[in-house]
């Protein structure tokens, strides 16, 4: 068998990515519901405020952050496992990372621009 | 003494979904991934909801007013089923990590109830729905 290296993090790495970024995002949804569960929201200015709130802003960061590193680990097994042949498996590989990676510069911004 | 030369043999291979009898842990943990990918694909919807709602008054306003329609609250639902069920099996899946329900009798019982779970949330998020 010809070793072959695999994108992105694998094994223990690919687990710890899954699991962590797993935990802080069920922690962000309860925390979510329960919040909104006690105020809602009326108005887009409550609700700009509210993402404005730097612990808001850091949170959701932080949650985009852990929902794009999930998102990559759990995309690149499904198509390792289906995606054939490796020509097109590589392609769909880089496209994933590419639309990954347009997310994250999206959702940067979006936050940043609830800061000028 | 030589070991004989043998060949061995294709392993055998049956792949009719329809024949094959799944016990509930595999159809759970299908569904695990399946989810995965309609979350995946919902993400992007997300995040443009997200632009659109933090834009302006008019924006805002749009996004509260599509969860009134119907194909759109079909969409919602589909996806608070797939949320609950990927993060229902993904705790169910923790748990045995850490050997929490990993005995066979306890792992049938916690698919069967992440299974249930899901769908009874969806249904819930369509009574809530406007």
């Amino acid at each position: 068998m010809t070793p072959h290296r695999r994108p992105g993090p694998t094994g223990l790495p690919a687990w710890l990515v899954q699991r962590t970024s797993a935990v802080y995002m069920l922690l962000f949804l309860v925390a979510l519901l329960a919040f909104f569960g006690w105020h809602p929201l009326h108005s887009y200015a409550e609700w700009k405020r509210w993402v404005a709130h730097p612990a808001i802003s850091l949170a959701l960061a932080l949650f985009f952050a852990a929902l794009l590193a999930h998102m990559w680990v759990g995309l690149r097994d499904v198509l390792l496992d289906y995606a054939r042949p490796a020509g097109l498996r590589r392609a769909l590989l880089v496209l994933v990372a590419l639309g990954l990676c347009t997310g994250a510069a999206s959702m940067a911004w979006l936050l940043a621009l609830q800061h000028v | 003494m030589e070991k004989p030369h043998t060949r061995p043999l294709p392993r055998p291979l049956f792949l009719n979904l329809l024949q094959i009898q799944m016990p509930v842990g595999a159809i759970t943990s299908i569904l695990h991934r399946l989810t995965g990918v309609v979350l995946a694909a919902g993400v992007p919807l997300g995040m443009f909801l997200l632009w659109r709602s933090l834009g302006g008054e008019e924006g805002f306003a749009q996004v509260v007013e599509l969860l009134h329609h119907r194909a759109f609250q079909a969409v919602v639902v589909l996806l608070v089923w797939a949320l609950s069920h990927h993060v229902l099996a993904g705790v169910r899946h923790m748990l045995t990590d850490i050997n929490i329900g990993s005995t066979l009798h306890k792992a049938r019982r916690s698919a069967w109830a992440v299974n249930l779970t899901a769908a009874a949330l969806a249904l819930l998020a369509l009574g809530v729905l406007p």
